[in-house]
């Protein structure tokens, strides 16, 4: 593999590593405020739609972002019902709420393009393009630092650069702010929160509205910058690698930055077997490829995570003791 | 003072009311349970004022209506003698309230400085805060002997060093009124002294203090007035100084209380229980057991006394197969193992040990079981409860579980019923009827009457007593002195994972334990 | 008044939950533009209006029980298998190889062999989750997620480069040998009347040689081995020491402990019955139906049982009406498919919302029912 393979590949890994490090970052909001969610997957999958119908519908890839955010909150709202109103079972609720994004993904594309499920192409303003930095030109011909620059830093799409300015601001709200400190606190003890005279019930809804956000976030993304337009099940289970990712990463941002990003190389490397095979040196099947990410996020659930302690109030609804 | 820069709440117009707190006709339901009847109580302003009860009396729920948790269904709350509406727990912070629960309110990987600020910060950035919060922390603890390191984790510090920051919570918040819930429970003799001065030096600033509590000691050492509770209601308001404990006692539960366990001397047998060097790391590999050796003899009743977190949990959990343990248990002769496949519950009973779990809710029983299914609880591969190779005896089991219910008094007598359904005493019983029916050469029992009424605290008392009788070795723990020292034939003192010395309950009294307990002292 | 009656609670709460789930569904399709009482008419007479349509609904039926009652050994657990859908497909990849190992001389033979094929291959792909969450505590929704896509995957390998015949386009394995086709339920004498086909006038319809034409239905004889299964998963959990154990167990884990029930074995063990039981489904649709192997095979069955066995409470008897209920859905659900444009994910619609419902949203159903109770009580008094 020659240096400007790998270059490709470092690039490619930042635009399938984004809608991870989206949700990744969305599913820490959540679960550090004691909210367990497994319908990432879900909310990208419906943002991805939303996002995809209303871009081809609207022209604008941003009329179209903000419709998949709307719609990602909305799944969020369900589950905040379902887990902070009601207390029910936040992984039951979480399963639940995948399913119906999948069926009613589907439904709403069908009836509204009548074409299989799937959105019309994206043409035009109606996508999100790759954003040349400067200097790409000027720095072309040094050797080493033209191509990082050109392949793997520049040349991403608006989104990409929002998600990772995303890691800063998410530890500075995370551990510099009020918001921040009684986030952390509700997940790891929400009675020590209500006695302080805050609301549990504000707090984790805060929480997960923002997981809303992020959400709407990754899945526009999927739909109208890394792909032009929206197809059935296009998720495809990166809600939860981004899960995985946020166990392996141990619930902080700038590790779970590292978690997507290695995730994201894996993807990138199940898209070129030619290159697998030229390092390993025979001929791989793609299907093994494929399942690549899977086993590893295993294997890292397995082993490395080691002693990875979530939130300790994770996944129990909070109820006041007599 | 160091409090007036930081208040601005002292300002205001003075009070026209001598009392912190007056509450008119509070009541409170839960379903067809009435909590609260017609509470009417006042307390002075500047005066400790103590509230004591059985457990279930109303206490708890009297004092979460005060801090908002609850809302009454009837009465008013007068704070300085202002009616005050309390809706939650803000409201009451505002009003000058501050709460130490019993279960403290702390966030465990969160620092001193975190915990204080939360809920109480200055603004939406935290640094700010955290400095300003740091100095008035410093002030505080200069001048309550309240001292705690503002940058220690919570999980790093001891259990009285934590209480500490539940009080300099409330006092950062600028509480007037501190209401302690059951404090002492998990301090040592010592603490609890040091605890008490921290709140005379709060009286002594003008606070107004209220003390609950179980204890008839702490009530009579440490406050003004005491109102007792009993069955929801509110019995009487005494001044301290002319009351005693017994009147109080009586006042708790409306009768006589046989304080005294009627029994026999012990005649012990041979050495039933050897434990040798016996320790236990925890799942952080901190040794919380560290080397215990003593004999158990059959018709003994040997009692664990000392402060809850101290290494009888470990000590109960490594003889009853729940905890790996180096060392050795020898019963009946024959070595147990203490770690492996081999060390767990099953082949401790099948080796004659019983045991009474701490905590029945959480390990005794299962709580979604019904009465006879938890009376196979950890007996379930015992022969007697099998129809065939293939099926358990469900009907033999019922007809079991009824029989048992009858001798142990359990109420209500159904064995359909699940085990969440019955009371506390009641659960306790299922536990003891199950744990001693099985014939044991040796009963571990623990905490044998925690929220347990006084009716069948009797009762189980004198069926431990009958057991012993009967020639069994029985290893009791509890963190009751008085229980220990009246059931007990022979007593060992427990701190920090060790045995500091046995006692004789005929000969030795609390001030005594009291030191051991503190690990001063000690013969071993 | 803050309880149920436990008649309410087991029969009403249910109830309600899929009549709400009925209700979002009918607000759905208004919102594309479709009419839920035609929608409803349409998969009524689909599942249930004619003896195809029974035999549809059965087949989907069998295949529903057995990933019902494979949740429902775990939830008893305190586990939650979302991997059903893997081991499933692995329950196949059992059956097949099983089936294509020899010329089997009988259906019975062969039926037996499959079915250990299955239950040990699904077993197999719930081991190694089960193991993690043991051992090593790797959290079992995470894990068995993930091994529905490597199960995918391999299948997919399996298919493409081992089992796929020479010469053959589609990933798919040989057809099995005819002595391992599975006896329909129009095959089974008696039974075969129901499935007897009709004229417009009502007589029955004659083949040429004068012989009674029946319909043929994939509805097969593991119909009976599913309602067996109940049978046998009710004593396990209600009757057995080891059933005693995994609900000890499920209930709390601490109190297990204590009474010297081993976490680790009865996590591999309920796990293993678990995966066993969802394996045991390829019996329906890769033996008795397709009687080859073809990629995704258990279409989505897998994640139906967890709707079944909320919708049924954990219990078999539940779970046999619930997968009834299910099964009635998806053929209905094709129904639509076939004769509207609505399309075969309002399948996963309803299913969603079932979950939703029954599983998630319960307390609120409960607040609903306990609401209305009291009205009741208060216009009685």
């Amino acid at each position: 593999m020659d240096y400007d393979t790998l270059m490709q590949i470092l690039g490619s890994t930042i635009r399938l590593g984004t809608p991870l490090l989206l949700a990744c970052l969305a599913g820490l909001f959540s679960e550090r405020s004691g909210i367990f969610d497994i319908g990432l997957e879900g909310k990208m999958l419906a943002a991805a739609m939303a996002a995809g119908a209303v871009a081809a519908l609207s022209g604008s890839a941003w009329v179209g972002l903000a419709a998949g955010i709307g719609a990602s909150l909305i799944f969020a709202a369900l589950h905040g019902v379902a887990s902070i109103t009601f207390r029910g079972n936040q992984l039951i609720s979480g399963v639940a709420l995948n399913f119906l994004a999948s069926g009613i993904t589907v439904l709403i594309a069908q009836a509204l393009f009548g074409q299989g499920g799937r959105t019309p192409p994206l043409v035009g303003s109606a996508r999100f393009h790759p954003i040349e930095l400067p200097f790409v030109e000027a720095l072309k011909d040094v050797p080493l630092i033209g191509p990082l620059y050109s392949e793997v830093i520049s040349g991403h799409s608006i989104l990409v650069y929002a998600a990772m300015a995303c890691v800063p601001l998410s530890w500075w709200v995370l551990y510099r702010t009020r918001f921040g400190l009684r986030l952390r606190a509700v997940g790891e003890n929400p009675a020590a929160v209500d006695t302080a005279g805050v609301s549990v019930v504000s707090l984790r809804f805060a929480a997960v509205a923002i997981t809303g956000v992020l959400c709407g976030l990754a899945g526009a993304y999927m739909a109208t910058a890394l792909q032009a337009g929206f197809g059935r099940e296009m998720t495809a289970g990166r809600g939860y690698i981004a899960l995985a990712a946020l166990i392996f990463a141990k619930w902080r941002p700038w590790q779970a930055l590292g978690a997507t990003m290695l995730f994201g190389f894996f993807q990138a490397l199940a898209l070129r077997p030619d290159v697998v095979e030229g390092v390993v040196g025979m001929k791989v099947p793609v299907s093994m490829l494929d399942a690549l990410p899977y086993i590893l996020t295993v294997l890292v659930l397995a082993g490395f995570v080691g002693k990875a302690i979530p939130p300790r109030a994770g996944g129990e609804p909070y109820v006041k003791e007599r | 003072m160091a409090l007036v820069e930081n208040g601005g709440r002292q300002a205001t117009a003075a009070p026209t009311s001598p009392f912190a707190i007056e509450l008119k006709g509070i009541s409170k339901a839960f379903g067809p349970v009435q909590a609260n009847k017609d509470i009417n109580f006042a307390v002075p302003r500047g005066t400790i004022h103590g509230i004591i009860g059985e457990n279930g009396a109303g206490k708890s729920t009297l004092m979460s209506i005060l801090y908002g948790f609850y809302k009454a269904d009837a009465g008013q709350i007068f704070i300085n003698g202002k009616l005050t509406a309390i809706p939650d727990s803000q409201s009451a912070i505002r009003a000058g309230i501050g709460m130490v629960f019993q279960h403290f309110k702390l966030v465990q990987n969160f620092t001193v400085l975190e915990n204080v600020i939360l809920g109480a910060e200055d603004g939406p950035m935290l640094n700010s805060s955290l400095a300003k919060a740091r100095k008035v922390l410093g002030d505080l603890s200069r001048e309550y002997e309240l001292d705690v390191d503002p940058d220690a984790l919570i999980e790093d510090l001891s259990v009285g060093h934590q209480q500490r920051v539940e009080i300099l919570k409330a006092l950062y918040r600028q509480a007037d009124i501190l209401i302690l819930d059951e404090p002492t429970g998990v301090l040592t003799p010592d603490e609890a002294d040091h605890l008490f001065r921290i709140l005379n030096g709060l009286k002594d600033q003008g606070k107004t203090i209220i003390l609950i509590t179980h204890k008839l000691r702490e009530i009579m050492e440490a406050t003004d007035n005491v109102s007792v509770m009993r069955r929801g209601t509110m019995v009487d308001t005494v001044k301290t100084a002319e009351s005693s404990p017994e009147s109080l006692a009586e006042l708790m539960v409306g009768r006589k209380v046989l304080l005294e366990v009627d029994k026999g001397t012990a005649a012990p047998g041979a050495v039933v229980l050897t434990v040798q060097d016996l320790k236990v790391k925890d799942e952080h590999g901190i040794e919380r057991l560290k080397g215990v050796s003593f004999d158990l003899r059959a018709g003994e009743i040997l009692g664990i006394a000392g402060v809850a977190g101290n290494g009888q949990s470990e000590l109960l959990e490594a003889l009853g197969g729940i905890a790996r343990a180096t060392g050795k248990i020898t019963l009946n002769g024959v070595d147990l193992p203490l770690t492996g496949a081999q060390a767990n519950g099953q082949t401790r009973r099948e080796a004659g040990i019983a045991h009474v779990p701490e905590d029945r809710q959480h390990l005794g029983l299962i709580m979604d079981f019904t009465a006879w299914e938890n009376m196979a609880f950890g007996y379930h591969n015992d022969p007697k409860y099998q129809k065939n190779a293939l099926f358990m005896d469900n009907d033999a089991l019922r007809a079991d579980t009824e029989k048992k219910m009858a001798t142990y008094d359990v109420r209500p007598p159904i064995p359909g019923l699940q085990a969440k359904s019955f009371s506390g005493g009641n659960q306790q019983k299922i536990v003891v009827a199950r744990e001693m029916e099985q014939n044991p050469d040796l009963l571990l029992i623990g905490q044998p009457t925690r929220g347990v009424d006084i009716g069948a605290i009797e009762f189980i008392h004198n069926q431990i007593i009958a057991l012993r009788d009967q020639g069994k070795a029985i290893l009791l723990v509890s963190v009751e002195l008085d229980e220990i020292m009246s059931l007990s034939d022979r007593i060992a003192v427990m701190f920090d994972g060790r045995i500091m010395g046995f006692s004789d309950p005929e000969t030795t009294n609390e001030r005594e334990l009291g030191l051991l307990m503190a690990g001063v002292g000690g013969k071993a | 008044m803050n309880k149920l009656p436990q008649w309410a609670d087991v029969v009403l709460v249910p109830l309600v939950s899929l009549v709400l789930a009925a209700i979002v569904a009918a607000m759905v399709l208004l919102a594309i533009g479709q009419s839920p009482l035609a929608a409803l008419g349409i998969m009524v007479d689909g599942a249930f209006g004619t003896a195809a349509g029974w035999g549809y609904t059965l087949y989907y039926t069998t295949s529903f029980i057995f990933t019902g009652l494979s949740v429902t050994v775990a939830f008893h657990a305190g586990l939650f298998n979302i991997g059903g859908e893997g081991q499933a497909q692995l329950g196949g990849l059992g059956v097949a190889l099983v089936c294509l190992a020899l010329p089997w001389p009988h259906w019975s033979v062969a039926l037996l062999a499959a079915s250990l094929g299955a239950a040990a291959f699904g077993a197999a792909w719930a081991a190694v989750p089960a193991y993690l969450q043991a051992k090593r505590g790797s959290h079992i929704v995470i894990t068995t997620i993930m091994f529905n896509y490597i199960a995918s995957a391999f299948i997919v390998y399996m298919l493409v480069d081992v089992l796929r015949p020479a010469g053959q386009m589609d990933p798919a394995s040989a057809k099995f040998p005819a002595g391992a086709k599975l006896p329909t339920l129009s095959d089974m004498p008696l039974l075969r009347e129901f499935f007897a086909r009709v004229n417009a006038d009502g007589t029955p319809k004659l083949s040429k040689a004068g012989e009674v034409m029946y319909s043929n239905v994939p509805a097969n004889v593991t119909l009976f081995i599913a309602i067996a299964a109940c049978v046998v998963v009710w004593a396990l959990l209600w009757r057995t020491r080891l059933g005693y154990q995994i609900r000890a167990f499920g209930k709390s884990e601490a109190a297990s402990k204590y009474a010297g029930i081993n976490p680790v074995k009865i996590t591999m063990i309920a796990m293993l019955i678990s995966g066993a039981l969802a394996g045991m489904m390829a019996i329906n649709n890769v033996m008795g139906e397709s009687e080859r192997l073809l990629q995704n095979s258990a279409e989505g069955a897998g994640f139906i049982g967890i709707a079944v066995a909320l919708m049924g409470r954990n219990h078999p008897l539940g779970v046999l009406l619930a997968a009834l209920l299910f099964g009635f859905l998806y053929q209905g659900g094709a129904a639509l498919g076939l004769n509207t444009t609505i399309p075969l994910e309002m399948r996963l619609v309803v299913q969603g919302l079932v979950i939703l419902f029954t599983g998630a949203l319960d307390q609120m159903v409960r607040m609903l029912l306990i609401w209305l109770f009291s009205f009741g009580r208060k216009a009685a008094a």
